[in-house]
Order: structure tokens, then C-alpha cells, then sequence
């Protein structure tokens, strides 16, 4: 932890708390009005001094690692707990920098403490990555990270009275994700569960075929393997409104554009991996006079696995681009690209978010399932290797 | 066979590319006629019951509308809406395809120097590393795309039209493959080399300009390649909820409001075309830097 | 035109034979390997390669036969040719009486490459078992047979490792457990100990000595260490490059029991002078 930089932060902290947050009913007010709020962060500020100057070298720091976290976190709840829907924080202006300028004058208090909490948590986050790493400490820094920024964004909406229209604030997204959840999970289920899992593995299995059936012929491999890098270079999503008017609105058009979108990149990696088995490996199956499919299967699939499972980690988002895209060329009445686009159409921007958060988590989770599986099936590959 | 391999042997690359676009174009024109068999044959029979497979198939390969347009109907219609018309003019492919281009190349520009900024911070930041790091990697499987139209109606609904909100969506969606394939890149000189440097006592900018930079030329035009395709891929699908606008992804929009195949067909060779362009401009550059530089061309 | 389907010859027709026969005193069933007049030409883009020329070798059962010479004298291309891994533009090869290909698909020896090529996937059992799956032997049958070889090279208890958990010369000895596994009667080895550390590579020796004394197989070993050749070979044959031929075949006078010791005989110091003169008389032909 930068010593200077944690007293800076205390510093931010302690002046903000003696200037005013923003005007209620004409008058200006701090945070001395307000003082369970104005607790919290005193709170971080003595947590800065103290574990500046005594608990940052307890038990090799480790503590700290974990005190300081917990203290940030409380000391945040300060500010959230002002009654900011009743205070005036920006009075109107026109123009980015004339309403930049004119929220910060206003609420000084308050964005000089914002300032130093976000110091103080970055402090902390020097400190943590500076433990030995350790499992906990690297998802701790950016779980810490990911709420600071979460922090931030909430703080200037809020503070800045940010028409919802342009950016809602996290716990508005928040609010209609539990408000819609039955209409969230329902378009779930019509884009993710119908067609991209269905887009999913036909396209891969297509992809893989192809890749076996090339393998056999050098000639065709010579041909489509250019054609497949050159693929990369074109924006497939485009075929969606062709596939739409094929198919009609139904999962079938949005696993038809996933198909066409995922089964080159599973080829084109399918064919490098099936190339991947180096020459003395398969000398070796020559030296036993192994068969085709001997060798196809006790050597090259599984040589071949890092790079099918890397093609299905691109393709898994390729699969929900292409799904939630093909939507926007009009579907029937449900599905998250679907959501997206009427929605915004009437401003329901918080609705928006919270289909966006939704694919967020269903994409990672999609890539964190295969990454797992990858890891248990490819424990062998340098890059997983333990001794 | 001394006198290297000739461009038309089985051996090189040409005949079998050659080969594998005969097929696709045959395949194509059979899918026509099965994908139109049922329109042309009704309309046929209303004429003349008794009517001739080449009438079948002359009618399938020239629909007005057809569901799967045959190449040679897109080609003439790329023809016709590219050198026939002034660049300039509205109707023309051209004057859209320098919409969505002009969009791209400014996201992509922005996006890549973001990318490379943040890279080089990561690197040398070891608390950036460990808090950014994760979340970069991680934004890779959201699927960001979705984003776009509410980017772009929200920018309209405070005014910002046009090009900027276009380059923004190819901003956000070329910088992440950047920034990743940066800090590999930049990370990649071996632990002999880093030792060499510090033997020199060479400071931090030193070792950066001297050592890391030079290695990741290859990570970056690797990048590159892939952000320029994506950043396309964004402009167009940027293009979709503003169909008045121009650009390519507008006319496949209008195109699918009004049932022109044809027309979707031609601007989505087009989109081919320039994505292919861009990456391959990228490959001549990286090639040129490489051959400069020393590397394996 | 209907054209004849014609056999694909893969021997190549046999040119000589009887004329020049340097081994008349081996008996015909003797003989494992028999290279005639053998040739191999590389076509490149500017100028045909010369990798072997006129190559003629008679290798006996129960023969340890080293092949040494400088890079690039085509001994490996021509223990590849034996392993019909490589085909020979002139001359002929037998192996047992056959020709390589049908000896490879009779699974008539074991291979060992300067790597231990073992697959990362499969533990080291498994790894020692691949070519008797390949081969269709029941699996209780393949099991006992790994287990024996690996205790035959002193790899007892790494059974259930995984290869890239083991040292070089732990993996270069499953290597040789999966060769003799199946108990083919010719071993060939390809600079199998080139890439370990020299104290590796002696007991890596010491332990080839007795594996070989007690399975008098027919090896032909590659090498580059003149030493290493002198010490395990019953014949030395010496190599030279462009083109690739052979300069000297040396039969060893050292006993037939040998220890890392008996590389200080006057008798192995006289061979490996020997070695010595030949490789330098190859090389003052560039």
C-alpha cells in the first residue's frame, strides 16, 4: 500500500466531510446534518490512520488485506445512505463541462468523499495484489474493482442527475431485473435455451464434421482453409435478415445465423488441431501400422482438443451475439434482442440493462462451464500442467 | 517439379481454392433453383402447363424477388449499384459503403490506441493487472454487441447522430481483442532477454521502446486483424436501428423491409469485401513492418 | 483407356544380389536386415539432394549395430528407410525377409526416437499399453505386460504419472518400456539419449547394456557420441555426408560382457581411435 496515497485519501475523505453535500429547500447542507451517513465515513477515515499506522504490518499484512477491504466497504455505505432523491446536487445547467463543473461546485462534500473512497479502495487493492497470490486475493481485487466501478457509476448518476433515459443507475437496473425477472427469464428461455444452444451445437458438430471429412482429402484442405481465414474478415451477422426471411421469426432463423457464424471458426480451429500431433508422434502410430481411426483417435482428436475447445470458447459468444442479433431483424413476441430493441424503443432503458446484465451472466457462465470442462479434459497441455 | 511449384499444381494453393469456389457457385445455383423451385413453377404453370426444364430453370435463376437470388443476379446488381451510379449519389453502394468504412476506421482507430493505452498500463501497473485484468477477459463472453442499438437510439436521443455513435460501438468492441493480445505481446520477451536489459541497468521506458514493444509488433497486427473485422461487424449492426441514415447495414435493412434479396445480397458481399479489404490492408502493413524490421515475413 | 490396375511394388526391384555379398558367412535365416546398393535423392527446388548413396549393410540376429557420422550423413534416413518410414529412391531393403512396409505392419520392431514422443494425455501405464491397443491385445494381457517392462527400466511405482511429471531420462526409459513391450526382435534407436545430460546418458547406457544382454535383441542404434557407440556396439559403422555413404564398418573387439568401465580398455581406446580416423577420413572428402 502507497503510504501517500492512503493519507491523501483520509485526507479527501476528512475535507469532505466539512463541505457541504448539496442544497435542500435553498439552504446549503453538510454532512454534520446527516450523521449516521457522515458516521460511516469518519469511520474510513480512521480505518485509513489506523491501519496506516499500525495494522498494515500485522501478520505479514494480511490482515490489513482483509481489514481494509471490510473497512472501504462500510465506509462506502456513508454516502449511499444521504437522502439524495430529496437533495438538490446540480442545479440545472446546460452542456457537459457547464453541468460537470456546476455538480462539483455544488456537492463538493460529496465528491470530495466519493474521491477519497475510491483512493481508499485503491489502496487497498495495491495492498491485496501485493499478498502472495492465493486463490481468494485473485478474485478479492477485482470483485473490489468491479464494485468500485459499480460505486462510481452509481455515484454519478446519482450525484449528477443523470436522466435515467441516458444512463440508469445500478440499482435502478438492479430494481427491474427482480420487477421483470418473469419476462427476463421467459426471453431467456426463447433465445438462450431454444435457439442458441440448438445454434450451439449443430453449428460445432457441422463445423467438426467438415473438418473430418477435409482431413481425409489434402485437396480440399488446401482450398478451404484460405477461404475459412478469409471468412473471419466478414461481418456474418449480416445474414441475419436473410435468415430471418428464410425461417420467419422463430428460433429457427436466429440457429441458422448462429450456424453460419460459428462453423468456420470451429472448422478453421478443428483443421490446425487435427495438424497438431507433432511428425515423431505419429511416426510412432506409422512404426505400430495403426489404422486411420487408430490414430485419429488415440493421437490426433486428442491432440486436438485444445484447440476445438479454444474454437468453442469463441463461438460460445458468437452464439448469443448472434442469437440476440438476429432478433433486431424482428422476431415474435419474446427474446432478449427482442426486448432489447422494442424496449428502447420507448426508453425502458433500466429494462434494457437488465436484459444486457442477463446476457452478460449467461455469456460468462456459458464461457465459464467450457473453460472447465477444457481444464478437465486437457489437463495434460502445458498450460494446465502441475507438477 | 524443380522449378518450384506452378501456380495451377495440386501441390500450390490456387487450384484448390479455384476448386472449392466452383463448388460453392454450383451449390449455389442448385439452392436457387430448389429454394425457387416452388414460385417459379407455380407462376409457369399459369402461363403454360407444359413447360420445359431450361424455362424452369431460366425462371429460377431471374426472379423479380427471389429467395435465394442467383450469383450472377447479385453480381449484376453490385455491377449496376456500384460503377453505374455516382459515388456520390444516394442509390449508390459505393456512397454507402464509404458510410459504414469512414465509421470503422474512426472506432477502429480510437479503439486500437485505447487498446494499447490500457496494455501498456496493465503491464507496468501490477495493481491494474490484478483488478482490470479479469474483467477485460471476461468482457470478451458478454455479448456486446446487444448493446449497440440502445448506444446508438440513446446518442440520438440527445442529439448525437451520424458517424460518432457508430465509432463508438467499434471503439468498445475492438478494444478489448487489442488490449488482450497487447498484454501478451508486450509480456512476451523471455526472462533472458528482461535480464539482458536490467544487466544494462535500462529503465522501465528504456525496456519498453527497446525490448516489449518490438516483441508484441506481431501480437498487435494479430489483434489488429481480428479488431478491424469486429470493428466492421459493429458499424453495421450499428446501422441497423437507424435505417434512414445510410451505410450498409441500412440497406440490408431496408432491403429486408421491402423483401429485396437482390438487394441484401449485393450490400452483403459488399460488407465482404471491405472487411476483407481492411484485414488484408493490415496484412500488407504488418508484412512491410516485418520485412523492415527484421521478422519473418 | 482402361488402365490395368497395377500392385503398387513397394520393394524395389533387387540389383546385384550374390555379387559382392560381404556377408556369405551368415546364414540366409540369420540375417534380419539386408540393404542393397540403396540410394535415396531428395528433389528440392534448386537441386536434387544426395542423402544416401550406395549403402550396402547385412545386419545378423542379435547384433548391436551403431550408425555414427556427422549431421547430415543420413543415418537417421536410413534407420527411417529400415522402419519404412522413408522410401529409398534406388536399391532394396529386407527386414526379416520382407520389405519394411510389411515388417512395419507385422509389427516387427520398436522404434525410439530421440524424444520420448509419449502422448501428454495418457499416464505413463497407458502410455507403455498404446501399442497394444493398437495391436488388439485384451486388456489384462497389456496391463501385465506394462507393468513388467516398467519394472524391467526401473519405473515401478510411476505408473500412474503423467509423462510431463517425469525427468528426461524417465521418459526417454517409458519410451524404451513401450518399444520392448512387445517384444519385437529389432530395436531401432534414433539418438535416443542425445538429449540428455552425460550422467544421465551413462546410466541410461549401463542400463541399455544389461537390458540387451538379457534379450539379445538385433539393435541398430544412431549416434553422434563416438563413446557411446564404441561401448554398446558389436559393429560400428562409420558415416559421411554428401552424399551420405558409408566410410568404415568396424567389428568391436571388446568382450561380450561390458560394463561403463570397459570404455577404458586399451582395446575401446583403440576403437574409438579407429572411429575416429574413419570420421576424420570422411571428412577430408568436402
Amino acid at each position: 500500500m502507497n503510504p501517500r496515497l492512503a493519507w491523501l485519501s483520509a485526507l479527501l475523505m476528512a475535507a469532505g466531510l466539512a463541505l457541504p453535500v448539496g442544497y435542500y429547500e435553498e439552504g446549503l447542507v453538510y454532512w454534520y446534518q446527516f450523521p449516521l451517513s457522515g458516521a460511516f465515513v469518519a469511520f474510513g477515515v480512521v480505518s485509513v490512520v489506523a491501519g496506516e499506522r499500525w495494522l498494515h504490518h500485522l501478520v505479514k499484512g494480511e490482515l490489513w488485506a482483509w481489514l481494509g477491504t471490510l473497512a472501504v466497504v462500510i465506509a462506502a455505505i456513508g454516502p449511499m445512505m444521504l437522502p439524495t432523491s430529496e437533495l438538490a446536487m446540480r442545479t440545472a445547467s446546460e452542456g457537459f463541462v457547464a453541468a460537470l463543473a456546476d455538480g462539483v461546485t455544488t456537492a463538493p462534500g460529496f465528491w470530495l468523499v466519493v474521491a477519497g473512497l475510491l483512493l481508499f479502495a485503491w489502496t487497498v487493492m495495491q495492498h491485496v495484489s501485493a499478498q502472495p497470490s492465493g486463490r481468494i486475493y485473485a478474485l478479492l481485487v477485482p470483485a473490489l474493482f468491479g464494485l468500485a466501478l459499480i460505486y462510481l457509476w452509481q455515484a454519478v448518476v446519482v450525484g449528477f442527475a443523470i436522466p435515467r433515459v441516458l444512463l440508469p443507475a445500478p440499482t435502478e437496473i438492479f430494481a427491474a431485473l427482480t420487477r421483470e425477472a418473469a419476462t427476463l427469464a421467459n426471453d431467456f428461455k426463447e433465445t438462450f435455451l431454444k435457439a442458441v444452444l440448438a445454434g450451439f451445437v449443430l453449428g460445432n458438430l457441422l463445423g467438426l464434421g467438415t473438418a473430418l471429412v477435409v482431413d481425409r482429402v489434402p485437396f480440399l484442405q488446401r482450398g478451404l482453409l484460405p477461404l475459412g481465414n478469409m471468412v473471419s474478415a466478414v461481418p456474418i451477422v449480416a445474414v441475419a435478415p436473410i435468415m430471418v426471411m428464410w425461417f420467419g421469426f422463430g428460433w429457427e432463423s436466429k440457429t441458422a445465423v448462429i450456424v453460419f457464424m460459428i462453423f468456420f471458426p470451429m472448422l478453421v480451429n478443428a483443421v490446425a488441431g487435427l495438424n497438431a500431433a507433432d511428425r515423431m508422434q505419429r511416426d510412432l502410430m506409422r512404426s505400430y501400422g495403426a489404422r486411420y481411426w487408430q490414430t485419429m483417435w488415440a493421437l490426433r482428436l486428442p491432440a486436438a482438443l485444445p484447440f476445438i475447445f479454444n474454437a468453442l470458447k469463441i463461438n460460445s459468444t458468437l452464439a448469443l451475439i448472434g442469437g440476440i442479433v438476429a432478433e433486431f431483424f424482428g422476431s415474435g413476441m419474446a427474446g432478449m434482442g427482442f426486448r432489447i430493441s422494442t424496449q428502447v424503443q420507448v426508453m425502458n432503458v433500466d429494462v434494457v440493462w437488465a436484459t444486457i446484465a442477463v446476457a452478460a451472466v449467461a455469456g460468462s457462465a456459458s464461457y465459464g462451464i467450457l473453460a472447465l470442462l477444457e481444464r478437465s479434459f486437457t489437463f495434460w497441455h502445458p498450460s494446465y500442467r502441475s507438477r | 517439379m524443380n522449378a518450384g511449384l506452378g501456380i495451377l499444381s495440386p501441390k500450390g494453393r490456387v487450384l484448390p481454392i479455384l476448386t472449392i469456389v466452383a463448388i460453392i457457385v454450383l451449390l449455389w445455383y442448385a439452392f436457387a433453383v430448389l429454394l425457387n423451385y416452388n414460385r417459379v413453377s407455380e407462376q409457369l404453370a399459369g402461363v403454360n402447363p407444359e413447360y420445359s426444364i431450361g424455362d424452369l430453370l431460366r425462371g429460377t435463376w431471374s426472379m423479380e424477388r427471389p429467395v435465394l437470388p442467383a450469383p450472377d443476379q447479385i453480381a449484376v446488381d453490385l455491377w449496376n449499384s456500384t460503377a453505374e451510379l455516382r459515388v456520390t449519389s444516394k442509390r449508390s453502394l459505393l456512397y454507402h459503403a464509404y458510410i459504414t468504412a469512414s465509421a470503422t476506421l474512426v472506432g477502429f482507430a480510437f479503439g486500437s490506441l485505447l487498446g494499447i493505452l490500457l496494455a501498456a498500463g496493465i503491464v507496468h501497473v501490477r495493481t491494474l493487472d490484478r483488478s482490470l485484468m479479469p474483467w477485460i477477459i471476461a468482457s470478451q463472453t458478454i455479448p456486446i454487441l446487444a448493446i449497440a442499438p440502445m448506444i446508438i437510439v440513446i446518442l440520438a436521443s440527445v442529439g448525437v447522430t451520424g458517424l460518432v455513435p457508430k465509432a463508438i460501438i467499434s471503439m468498445y468492441l475492438c478494444f478489448f481483442p487489442v488490449t488482450i493480445g497487447m498484454v501478451k505481446g508486450l509480456r512476451s520477451p523471455d526472462p533472458q532477454q528482461m535480464d539482458l536489459m536490467r544487466t544494462y541497468n535500462a529503465s522501465q521506458w528504456q525496456i519498453f521502446w527497446m525490448l516489449r514493444v518490438p516483441a508484441s509488433i506481431p501480437f498487435l497486427f494479430a489483434s489488429l486483424k481480428v479488431a478491424v473485422a469486429i470493428s466492421l461487424v459493429g458499424a453495421i449492426v450499428g446501422e441497423l436501428p437507424t435505417g434512414a441514415e445510410g451505410g450498409l447495414g441500412s440497406r440490408m435493412l431496408a432491403g429486408s423491409y421491402y423483401g429485396q434479396m437482390v438487394q441484401i445480397w449485393s450490400a452483403l458481399v459488399l460488407a465482404a469485401i471491405l472487411g476483407m479489404a481492411m484485414v488484408y490492408s493490415i496484412a500488407g502493413i504488418e508484412w512491410a513492418t516485418l520485412r523492415r524490421t527484421g521478422g519473418r515475413a | 483407356m482402361p488402365s490395368e490396375p497395377t500392385a503398387k511394388v513397394v520393394d524395389l526391384p533387387v540389383r546385384g544380389r550374390g555379387a559382392g555379398d560381404s556377408s556369405g558367412r551368415a546364414a540366409a535365416s540369420d540375417v534380419i536386415i539386408d540393404i542393397r546398393n540403396l540410394g535415396l535423392t531428395f528433389q528440392t527446388a534448386d537441386a536434387p539432394v544426395v542423402a544416401l548413396s550406395n549403402i550396402n549393410l547385412t545386419i545378423r540376429a542379435g547384433e548391436f549395430v551403431s550408425l555414427i557420422g556427422p549431421s547430415g550423413c543420413g543415418k537417421t534416413t536410413l534407420m527411417r528407410i529400415v522402419a519404412d518410414l522413408e522410401q529409398p529412391t534406388e536399391g532394396a531393403v529386407s527386414v526379416n525377409g520382407v520389405s519394411p512396409r510389411e515388417a512395419r505392419l507385422k509389427r516387427a520392431y520398436g522404434y525410439i526416437f530421440q524424444a520420448a514422443a509419449l502422448y501428454p494425455w495418457r499416464n505413463v501405464q497407458r502410455n507403455v499399453e498404446l501399442p497394444h491397443e493398437i495391436m488388439g491385445v485384451p486388456k489384462e494381457e497389456r496391463e501385465a505386460k506394462a507393468k513388467r517392462y516398467l519394472e524391467l527400466v526401473g519405473l515401478k511405482d510411476f505408473e500412474k504419472k503423467f509423462p510431463w511429471q517425469l525427468s528426461g531420462g524417465m521418459q526417454q526409459r517409458v519410451s524404451l518400456a513401450r518399444a520392448l513391450s512387445f517384444d519385437p526382435q529389432l530395436l531401432l534407436m534414433d539418438e535416443p539419449f542425445g538429449a540428455l545430460d552425460e550422467i544421465t546418458r551413462d546410466r541410461m547406457n549401463e542400463e541399455l547394456l544389461q537390458i540387451w544382454e538379457k534379450t539379445r535383441k538385433t539393435v541398430i542404434f544412431v549416434t553422434h557420441s563416438i563413446d557411446e557407440a564404441v561401448l554398446l556396439s558389436t559393429r560400428i559403422v562409420v558415416m559421411s555426408a554428401r552424399p551420405g555413404r558409408i566410410i568404415d564398418v568396424i567389428e568391436s573387439t571388446l568382450p561380450p560382457k561390458r560394463t561403463l568401465e570397459t570404455r577404458e580398455m586399451p582395446a575401446a581406446i583403440e576403437l574409438a581411435h579407429r572411429v575416429r580416423q574413419g570420421l576424420k577420413a570422411g571428412h577430408s572428402y568436402d
